[in-house]
């Protein structure tokens, strides 16, 4: 070993804001290197990745847009990993959400009203909690571990979303495409903003932050949440229930994303598909951790890797890069941000200046 | 009849991925190490064995390739969680996530190219006995490589001291620490064991089972693999077991579809998850079996001079 | 050089030369000095948090140290692993045991030995020893079906199968009753009288005088003086442990019980797994102004018999009555709102959650008690107030109720509980291990609010594996032994040795004495 980790007394609250930021230091880096290998000039293709898409407002309404799903999921997420929950599902919850939600809109496809809207919501949300509390229930009444439950179900989701759509949900009149009926315009979430497409969507997720703050910071749930996660046996001592915790997050979680899949197929995509995510789900996982699991924190991370989104669609336009860049992207900036959280807990010596004699 | 015998084949080759993933991934949980990014490792391994061979013609440096791509992936997550003090789970989700973008990346220009399969290994007069000749004698090298690691896994765990002493570390790294052994060395190595197997589990998916490359071609299959090691209460004979149940899952369903059952497709497709999940429940709902077969101190990390 | 000593270090089978080794924030040992012989039984006497598991550590190289040196056997040595310790001929006894719970004795032992030999010679050689000192052992037992004591053989043949020069032991009493202590020491002194030299560790000094001829005391990492033991006291020696002599604890006074608080009626509780302890048939009683004290080895159900009381298990209604009213199946939180605390033993992870502030651990057991919600959110001005009447009322060293609990020292963080708890007015408290791994001015200040509590007639139950410390502090005694409970007796009506007996498993000194008799 040439450095040698030295336990802090108590963890570095500058390393916990700083280590992000060198993270992503080190994805940019490690970018260049990849552009290279990839015959790019790394100079344009990180352009064309970080800076091209943000150069007009429609860009940056984009980047609302795809922030609106990974800041919903990530923030339910994070409250749920503080709790030691580790719901990794959100993408099939998500795809509940949709389905539920989006039923609704096809249901009433020629029905308008203001109130269908709030109903697809509430559906939505719903859809997405229903298919959370299986792993809610599997966990707390059988002990069955919630990653690979949530995990398994979201497969599961998938499958059932491809059955509707090229099944029963099948557009009449759609030349047999697997996608459903365009939903009506009261079952479309208004725009925000002339000329983009971000819509109101973004708004709930702002809510969601703030909402979510509040809860953390300054609530007797929040705080059970912290407590478990950190010390279970401390949270049996303080007589908080376990598996209260466990329903709380995981139905958190996936209304979260029930709501965030809603908010998909009643915003940018305008019906059901047998795609609808590629991969916020998963992706949100990045966001939650990177976001330091706090709610501002999954604000801004929920919107830099957005742009990764982005920035992988820009660079497959002008310089003909894969699209699976984006997803090389987002996993090693969460492999370089758990390399340096390191720092939060230990300082890093080279091993000479500490007198020993090693074997 | 005639149908049974191709049948039985095909489990064989559906079973052999998930047997080569969790026998790999038992023995690194085995050592008190949780990696959850099978998924990825078996990813990266299939595409990197399917360009080998593409480029090269030669199977045994695909499976080479697979095997040292697997070990590779596993080797980020051990640095990361022996050396930086990294939380399992999410360094193991981080493993996942990379792995599906990496292999996706790398695989671009692979897809649709084609390739025969890996050569079957027949095995002289014994193939030709009827029935159990082509069952039994008449695979392709991994096949018979999976029952290989499955006995050596079974004859080290049980009767070598190394074997010993990873059960040690994983049982409790601080009597082990205490006593002498290097809980950070013996865990790497159980790492990088179980990336290996889990790149010549992804190699023997797109060079025998498919055999092509196509994007997120495991599909679930890596994270099928971690349930298997729970199911099988970490004992290597019943992850053997317990693979070829999956492996007859998957095939049936397969079968059940080309039969034209009037099920939805999709909702077949859905049988091996949801099988994955019951099982969970079944074996899970007995705490104690799982607090006494788990490794005590598996997910826990450790920081030697504390 | 110590300077007293006039033979040549050759004489010696150990020496160690100005050692040094620094943690951060800590000199954990500074320039220490300590020579050993065959044959001699040397004690290392120390207050927790004295350096002397820090010491022991460089020397079976597990700890490299900063500076100094050792030499063994006249010949400057540089021990970098364990094994290489072991081969020179130095095994040591844990204080907190090496041992894997899901292997068999076999295993443990085979994993402990650095030559290979076949399976067949080992347990021959298992056989020999066990039976040469008394030490008997199952080889094919698993280590989680085994008593403290069976397991510390196992460690002790661990260590003798090398036949070594030095037997290093930590604390390893702690875990034993008074007659097992007696056992092991017969066959600690027939190992030195076959010429091994033995490194003992401990604090308590009664062992160190029926023991030890000669006696090393560190203070705060550092050498206070090196003595032959046979011409000290107690008292000299504690005098030298702790710099400034405390004050002697006051003697237990008479007292005047008052109503019952607690009563256990028949709590039995199965054990969630094997690896726990079952409560079996405890029927008890504490009364308002006393102090009950709980004897007992480790593992004997402890934390079983503490979380019953504290309502983190659950048991039948009437098993568990408070004032008068059944609330065995009441949580944690209802038995506060009924007058009770509890201190689990454990201080971080269970007590105490280490990375959160001391106000926001405050609020961990007191939310409701003290009203710090409203509507669910929490009153955090309130918070702090509280915790910082704590911390300047039990003189807490922490920097500001915004500390992490991680940050403090083992006791003061044991005070912080301890003053969170009392500062609730609890009627009745149940506390674990009180002192546990506590310097001594944490737990005289521990001892002195406990017997407070009591005399402003709060009912307190102490459970702790330190005889000592309960002969000083409790009205009654029982001990705890395999998940029962033995009959409580006035603590001036009982000797060490009757306790003992009750703590290997008698339920009344009649039985014991019967049984005695019966021998």
């Amino acid at each position: 070993m040439l450095i040698k980790l030295v336990r802090r007394p108590e963890a570095s609250r500058t390393m916990a804001l700083l280590s992000p930021l060198i993270a992503l230091a080190l994805t940019l880096l490690a970018g260049i290197v990849l552009f290279m290998f990839m015959g790019a000039n790394p100079g344009e293709a990180l352009y064309a990745f970080f800076i091209e898409p943000l150069t007009s407002l429609y860009g940056w309404g984009e980047l609302g847009v795809k922030a609106t799903p990974l800041v919903l999921i990530a923030m339910a997420l994070s409250i749920g990993f503080r709790a030691g929950v580790w719901n990794i599902g959100a993408e099939g919850q998500l795809t509940l959400g949709a389905i539920c939600g989006g039923g609704v809109a096809l249901w009433f496809h020629d029905t308008e009203g203001f109130w269908l809207l709030p109903l697809m919501v509430i559906c939505g949300i719903l859809g997405g909690m229903a298919w959370a509390a299986i792993p809610a229930f599997l966990r707390t009444r059988f002990n069955a571990n919630e990653i690979l439950v949530s995990l398994m179900l979201t497969y599961v989701a998938t499958l059932f979303l491809s059955y509707l759509v090229h099944g029963p949900w099948r557009d009449p009149d759609g030349f047999n495409f697997p996608e459903s009926r365009v939903f009506n315009d009261s079952a479309t979430l208004p725009m925000i903003l002339g000329g983009t497409r971000l819509h109101f969507g973004w708004l709930l997720a702002l809510a969601a932050v703030a909402g979510v703050w509040v809860l953390m910071a300054r609530t007797i749930i929040g705080f059970q949440v912290k407590v478990i996660g950190e010390a279970p046996a401390a949270g049996r001592y303080a007589g908080f229930s376990i598996n209260r915790v466990i329903w709380f997050t995981l139905m958190l979680s996936g209304g979260a994303a029930g709501l965030a899949g809603l908010v998909e197929v009643a915003g940018p995509i305008g019906q059901l598909q047998p795609s609808i995510s590629p991969g916020y789900g998963f992706t949100a996982i990045i966001v939650a951790f990177v976001g330091r699991l706090h709610p501002v924190g999954v604000l801004l991370a929920g919107h830099l890797v957005a742009l990764s989104y982005l920035g992988g669609e820009s660079a497959q336009i002008t310089l003909n890069l894969p699209l699976a860049v984006t997803g090389v992207f987002q996993g090693m900036l969460l492999f370089f941000l758990l390399a340096c959280d390191v720092l939060i807990h230990y300082r890093i010596r080279p091993a000479h200046a500490v007198a020993v004699r090693e074997a | 009849m005639e149908i049974l015998v191709p049948t039985l084949l095909t489990i064989i080759t559906a079973a052999t991925p998930l047997l080569f993933a969790a026998i790999g991934e038992m023995v690194t949980e085995k050592s008190g190490v949780l990696n959850l990014g099978v998924e990825g490792m078996m990813l990266v391994g299939a595409v990197v064995a399917f360009a080998t061979v593409h480029h090269t013609d030669s199977a045994f440096l695909g499976i080479l390739a697979g095997i040292l791509a697997g070990a590779g992936m596993s080797a980020i997550f051990g640095i990361l969680v022996l050396g930086l003090q990294s939380s399992q789970v999410a360094t193991g989700l981080a493993l996942t996530i990379f792995g599906v973008g990496l292999s996706a990346l790398w695989g671009q220009s692979l897809v649709g190219v084609a390739y025969e399969g890996l050569p079957k290994l027949s095995v002289p007069l014994l193939s030709d006995i009827p029935l159990v000749g082509p069952l039994l004698f008449n695979h392709d090298i991994l096949v018979y490589g999976s029952f290989a690691v499955v006995l050596a896994v079974v004859w080290f765990l049980g009767h070598t001291r190394p074997g010993l002493v990873l059960r040690a570390v994983g049982d409790s790294h601080d009597a082990a620490h205490a006593i002498g052994y290097s809980v950070l060395r013996i865990r790497f190595f159980a790492i990088l064991f179980g990336g290996a197997m889990a790149g010549i589990a992804g190699a023997y998916l797109s060079l025998a089972y498919s055999p092509l490359w196509i994007e997120n071609m495991s599909a679930g299959r890596g994270w099928i693999a971690l349930a298997l090691v729970v199911f099988a209460t970490w004992r290597p004979w019943r992850v053997l077991v317990g693979a070829y149940l999956f492996g007859g899952i998957t095939i049936l369903q397969l079968h059940a579809q080309a039969f034209g059952v009037g099920i939805p497709s999709q909702v077949m497709s859905m049988l091996p998850y949801l099988a994955t999940i019951l099982v969970l429940v079944l074996i899970s709902r007995d705490q104690n079996k799982i607090k006494r077969n788990a490794p005590a101190c598996i997910g826990k990390p450790f920081h030697p001079t504390a | 050089m110590t300077g007293t000593n006039e033979e040549t270090p050759s004489d010696h089978l150990l020496a160690l030369r100005g050692m040094t080794r620094s943690f951060p924030g800590v000199l954990a040992n500074d320039d220490v000095h300590l020579t050993l012989g065959a044959g001699e039984i040397h004690a290392l006497l120390g207050e927790n948090g004295a350096g002397k598991s820090t010491l022991v550590k460089m020397i079976y190289g597990i700890l490299k140290p900063d500076a100094g040196d050792i030499l063994w056997k006249g010949q400057q040595v540089s021990i970098s692993s364990p094994a290489y310790a072991r081969s020179l001929g130095i095994a040591m006894v844990f204080q907190h045991f090496s041992l894997f719970d899901s292997l068999t004795v076999f295993e443990n032992i085979v994993l402990g030995m650095d030559k290979r030999e076949s399976s067949a010679e080992l347990r021959r050689e298992i056989t020999e020893i066990s039976r040469h000192y008394g030490l008997p052992l199952d080889p094919d037992r698993y280590v989680y079906t085994l008593s403290v004591g069976e397991r510390q053989r196992i460690e002790i043949i661990r260590c003798l199968l090398q036949k070594p020069g030095l037997l290093v032991m930590d604390e390893p009493t702690s875990v034993l009753t008074p007659q097992e202590v007696e056992k092991l020491f017969e066959t600690l002194r027939q190992l030195a009288a076959e010429g091994m030299a033995i490194l003992y560790i401990s604090h308590k000094l009664d062992e160190i005088k029926a023991l030890c001829s000669r006696a090393t005391i560190l203070r705060g990492g550092r050498v206070v003086d090196s003595v032959a033991v046979e011409h000290e006291t107690p008292h000299t020696l504690a005098a030298k442990m702790m710099g400034e002599a405390l004050a002697a604890e006051p003697e237990p006074k008479a007292h005047t019980p008052g109503e019952i608080r607690l009563a256990l009626d028949r709590l039995d509780v199965p054990s969630a797994n094997e690896f726990g302890i079952p409560l079996r048939d405890i029927s008890l009683d504490v009364h308002a102004g006393e102090i009950l004290g709980i004897a007992g080895v480790a593992g004997n159900g402890q934390d079983e018999f503490r979380k019953a009381i504290s309502g983190e298990v659950t048991v039948a209604a009437g098993q568990v009555r408070i004032d008068g009213t059944d609330c065995g199946h009441r949580g944690p939180n209802a038995r506060r709102l009924m007058g009770l605390s509890s201190i689990p033993e454990e201080r971080l992870g269970h007590g105490a959650v280490p990375s959160l502030t001391l106000s926001e651990n405050s609020l961990l057991t007191s939310f409701l008690r003290l009203g710090l919600l409203s509507g669910g959110f929490i009153n955090r001005s309130a918070c702090d107030r509280f915790t910082d009447e704590v911390i300047e009322q039990f003189r807490v060293k922490a920097n500001g109720a915004q500390a992490p609990a991680e940050s403090l020292s083992g006791g003061n963080l044991q005070k912080f509980i301890v003053g969170r708890e009392i500062r609730q007015n609890p009627e009745l408290l149940v506390v674990s291990q009180p002192t546990w791994g506590v310097d001594a001015g944490a737990a005289r200040a521990i001892h002195d609010a406990l017997r407070d509590l009591a005399a402003a007639g709060t009912a307190v139950l102490v459970i702790s594996q330190d005889l000592d410390e309960l002969m000083q502090i409790s009205d009654r005694i029982a001990a705890i032994c395999a998940g029962a409970v033995s009959a409580t007796y006035p603590v001036d009506r009982v000797t060490m040795e009757q306790i003992g007996l009750l703590m290997a498993g008698a339920s009344t000194l009649e039985h014991a004495a019967e049984a005695g008799h019966a021998d």
